[in-house]
């Protein structure tokens, strides 16, 4: 069964993360910001569970529950702050939310 | 294996830039849920099925689920696909992707062709995954759970409306 190369997978963990990255700079919404985050985090689980597999540890499925568990909290807490913009701003444009400029 | 790995893979990264792509919030969603169950197969294909059952039931079953909790919350119409569409033209995307891809291939070619070749992939069993969270890092075990309260209590409070 355990025949992939784990470079690839770190590769794709890679390649998840830079989209995800792309994701969060080029959308104006606020929505679809916080929804490259949790890309981003998952391929950051996903190069820990490639290491983990490399050195034949437990420890990189460890490290992926503990970001899963941040990422349900950090991302329950955004989730509750994007409510309150919408309530407050009517919008979800990012650029909205410009009042300490200046 | 390696075939269903790299199929994985590729409808991981296909779904993925769709999902960053759409301009409706629940298509984007449902993209982004295919690319947690791709990436949840890869993980079964490297070996960590206990890694592979999480991504499928926490982060794809309840995580998501609060996106599209909050979509619905949100009750967005059609004139926010409009926005969308307006917010997204090439002028937009084309820079950042440009040199997003260039970051990107030099990251693949940097993995590929430094340092040593890496080994295939070796199973890991769910009995080693929680031997070792509840062994060494059961400090790590009861951080999180401090984490979760505090997630839980800020989200309460800055979920709540002013009554006024």
């Amino acid at each position: 069964m355990a025949t992939v190369p784990t470079l690839y997978g770190l590769v794709l963990a890679g390649i998840l993360f830079g989209l995800g990255a792309l994701g969060v700079i080029v959308r104006r919404n606020l929505f679809f910001i916080l929804l490259s985050l949790e890309i981003m985090l998952n391929a950051a689980g996903l190069a820990f569970v490639v290491a983990g597999s490399r050195w034949a540890q437990a420890d990189g499925q460890v490290m992926f529950i503990f970001i899963l568990t941040v990422a349900a909290a950090e991302l329950s807490v955004g989730l509750a702050l994007l409510i309150q913009f919408h309530h407050r701003y009517r919008t979800l444009d990012i650029d909205a939310a410009s009042d300490l400029r200046g | 294996m390696n075939a269903i790995f790299y199929l994985a893979g590729a409808v991981a990264v296909l779904s993925t830039i769709l999902a960053i792509s759409r301009l409706n919030a629940v298509h984007a969603l449902l993209y982004t849920i295919v690319s947690l169950l791709a990436v949840a197969l890869a993980f079964f294909t490297l070996g960590a099925p206990f890694a592979a059952i999480l991504e499928v039931i926490i982060y794809a079953g309840a995580i998501m689920v609060l996106f599209v909790f909050v979509v619905m919350l949100l009750n967005v119409g059609p004139e926010a696909t409009e926005q969308e569409r307006l917010w997204f033209h090439p002028a937009t995307w084309g820079g950042p992707a440009f040199l997003a891809v260039i970051l990107i291939g030099e990251l693949v070619y940097v993995i590929l062709h430094e340092g040593p070749a890496a080994p295939p992939a070796q199973i890991v069993t769910p009995k080693a995954v929680s031997l070792t969270l509840l062994g060494p890092y059961l400090l790590g075990v009861e951080l999180a759970s401090l984490v979760l309260l505090a997630g839980l209590v800020a989200a309460f409070h800055a979920g709540m409306r002013e009554e006024d």
